[in-house]
């Protein structure tokens, strides 16, 4: 789960970290408002979405007055901003932070992630703050210094300390990057982060160590502990299909493919769509119905794929384990009859009872097609798409005439 | 022979009252030898009571004294589960095998964290993992027990549908198992393909190996490069995930620390390098595996 950047920020100030003093704002007349309260004479506007880039994106603008303030709110408040995290279609933006202007004399970068190699936490820093770090890593390497964190221990002095002066943290500020970079440790390891991001930390003109950005993803696993945090979730950032299938506790990704796809277990429905492509389709999305494939589930399933108008044809991909095939086909069955059914249908089954349930999608009366492999299976439904693209051909070429 | 369990393990299991561990433990019990094997249950609130005729008891380590388990598998709910992981890790069991999906990555940082200083022998498998089955003596797990038969290909994966789609394949064609293990897609867990490529390859039961891995981390990519030196036996392989969006699943600080490792085609191509052959046709890899064998 992302927060936004003005949450993240309340995060790391309970954590000792400073941060600009700053308020969010949903107007143009609360961001006016904010930036009075605050005082000037810089204030900076800060669109709040779950996508990193907003600045290249003109979505954080500097202000020098309250006019400009309320410009820039105005501007930015309800723009479609695009960043290369967003997408093509951008993200619109709901929510501005107002703080105040820092003087930045040197940005850095500092980061934390679970390294699964290591089994421990990784604080990453680099001088090179105030930049994309995906780039930094590709040709700057050497930049990038790393300590893996003890999970007992938690980050002592002596490694916070040589991070700080390898990212160039002079020795009259050493206190506070120490003090920064273990708030930020705390915060990470108590929220139950996946990701902590600072970028920039920067040092001020009076030498101060401020978090300008701040950005948190956290284990969805772990969120049964933490009401706090699932409080800050904004379903405005999120697909309004991922969030329909997770009330089902089904896992979906959308795609931008035209080949709907229900699967069970994550790794076959990978492997799923791996084969659609291998044979020169798309997929639509990855699902996975995970260890009961029910009729309530496979119809929930299948009105979310078809809630994409772009779906031609839905492949069913189901290794039958604990879950029966018979089990299975009356679900596709009702499914089908739930939603009428109006696209393609193949449905590949295998495993428990496997005959059973084959039987019954052939007797449903139901122009469900079957198909033996996965390979079988991707096949079928690609041709079934062409099919379609053909016969909407032919239907448009007819109207032209 | 086959590689971490046979018909001499015997096992405790952690969670057995519970609505999963029931099925499952139904499951495992009447699965070839699984009525010698699977001798104890523990639950603290219903000791001295029993599963269907398996006797439950409050700890472990009491089901070990009482029993002589030598595993434990673990159903026990998310919030608990790092917990049962070190239960059976201070009775000092030769493998535990979490099933549990969910369990927080924090949780699992500290269980590893405290075994690694403790020095324990003991073997984890999983978490979020399928188990392990060595056909027609015992299987440990929620597979599907009767598309496995006995024979001399090693199976590892991270994922458990497709593992079973790599076993249907095989006994399609004939060719049995030495022992299936599904590790799971945890990104903290316990052994990894490397482990279970070098049991595979000292076990003498094993003629050949199928690995088959997904996308992000580097495991895949260590697990080949050992193979390329020291792997005595063929093995073939494939990597789900080709057509994943990149930074859905992955943070991009993830990809960093791992050197920039984790998509589909950086793994195969590890893997091409270390001689291990391929396949985009998941479809295929039993016949990919039969023309290795040759």
């Amino acid at each position: 789960m992302k927060i936004h950047e003005y949450q993240g920020k309340d995060i790391l100030r309970r954590y000792g970290v400073p941060v600009p003093r700053g308020e969010p704002a949903y107007s143009v007349e609360e961001a006016v408002a904010v930036a009075q309260r605050l005082g000037g004479p810089v204030w900076v506007v800060k669109a709040q979405i779950h996508a990193g880039g907003r600045g290249k994106g003109g979505g954080v603008k500097l202000a020098r007055s309250l006019e400009e303030v309320r410009a820039h709110a105005q501007a930015i408040l309800g723009m479609q901003l695009v960043t290369h995290q967003t997408g093509p279609h951008g993200q619109k933006v709901r929510r501005l932070l107002i703080e105040e202007g820092a003087d930045i004399r040197k940005e850095l970068y500092v980061g934390m992630v679970v390294d699964r190699a290591t089994q421990k936490v990784c604080l990453m820093a680099s001088s090179e703050g105030g930049m994309d770090i995906e780039e930094v890593a590709a040709h700057t390497p050497e930049k990038i210094h790393r300590i893996a964190i003890d999970p007992a221990s938690g980050l002592g002095d002596a490694d916070a300390d040589k991070v700080a002066l390898a990212i160039g943290i002079p020795q009259a500020a050493l206190a506070q990057a120490r003090a920064a970079l273990q708030g930020l440790h705390r915060a990470f390891w108590e929220t139950d982060a996946s990701l902590a991001e600072i970028n920039p930390l920067v040092l001020t003109g009076d030498g101060r160590v401020v978090a300008l950005d701040a950005k948190f993803n956290f284990d969805s696993n772990a969120l049964f502990r933490h009401p706090e945090l699932v409080a800050l979730r904004d379903l405005d950032e999120e697909d309004p299909a991922e969030i329909a299938a997770s009330k089902f506790d089904l896992s979906y990704i959308q795609l931008d493919g035209d080949i709907g796809c229900l699967v069970n277990g994550a790794g076959l429905a990978m492997a799923t769509m791996d084969t659609i492509k291998l044979y020169g389709g798309t997929p639509a999305n990855f699902l996975d119905v995970g260890g009961g494939a029910t009729a309530e589930k496979v119809t929930e399933a299948f009105k979310i794929m078809l809630g994409s108008s772009h779906v031609k044809a839905i492949l069913v991909n189901i290794f039958g384990g604990i879950m029966k095939c018979d089990t299975i086909a009356e679900g596709v069955i009702a499914a089908s009859r739930a939603v009428k059914l109006a696209v393609p249908l193949v449905v590949r089954m295998k495993g428990t009872n496997e005959a059973i349930g084959r039987k019954m999608l052939a007797d449903s009366g139901l122009p469900i097609i079957s198909a033996d492999t996965m390979a079988e299976a991707a096949q079928r439904v690609v041709a079934a798409t062409r099919h379609a693209d053909a016969a909407t051909g032919a239907v448009s070429r007819g109207a032209q005439a | 022979m086959s590689i971490l369990i046979d018909k001499r393990t015997r096992v405790v299991t952690q969670g057995i009252t519970g609505k999963t561990g029931q099925f499952h433990t139904r499951g495992c019990r009447d699965y070839a030898l699984g009525r010698e094997c699977f001798v104890a249950g523990v639950n603290p609130k219903k000791a001295g009571e029993d599963f269907e005729g398996i006797p439950i008891f409050a700890t472990v380590r009491e089901a070990k004294r009482q029993t002589g388990v030598n595993a434990s598998v673990i159903y026990v709910p998310p919030a608990g589960a790092a917990e049962a992981i070190w239960e059976a890790v201070e009775a000092e069991l030769d493998l535990v095998v979490c099933i549990t999906e969910g369990i927080p990555v924090r949780d699992m940082i500290v269980v590893r964290d405290r075994m690694r200083k403790a020095n324990s022998r003991t073997i984890l498998l999983g978490p979020n993992c399928p188990g392990l089955i060595t056909p027609e003596e015992i299987k440990i797990g929620i597979m599907p027990g009767h598309i496995h038969r006995k024979g001399r290909i090693g199976v590892v994966s991270r994922s458990g549908t497709l593992t079973y789609e790599a076993v249907g394949q095989l006994t399609e064609m004939g060719l049995g198992q030495s022992s299936a293990v599904g590790i799971g897609g945890d990104p903290v867990n316990g052994l990894k393909h490397i482990d279970v490529l070098r049991l595979f390859n000292d076990d003498p039961q094993t003629d050949a190996v199928i690995m088959i891995g997904e996308i992000g981390g580097g495991d895949e990519e260590v697990a080949a490069a050992w193979a390329k030196d020291n792997m005595k036996k063929p093995v073939v392989g494939f990597i789900a995930g080709v057509t994943a969006p990149p930074g859905k699943r992955m943070g991009h600080a993830g990809a960093i620390i791992s050197g920039g490792k984790g998509t589909a085609q950086e793994k195969l191509d590890a893997m091409e390098a270390a001689g291990i052959r391929t396949t985009k046709n998941p479809s295929e890899l039993g016949k990919l595996l039969q023309s290795a064998l040759k």
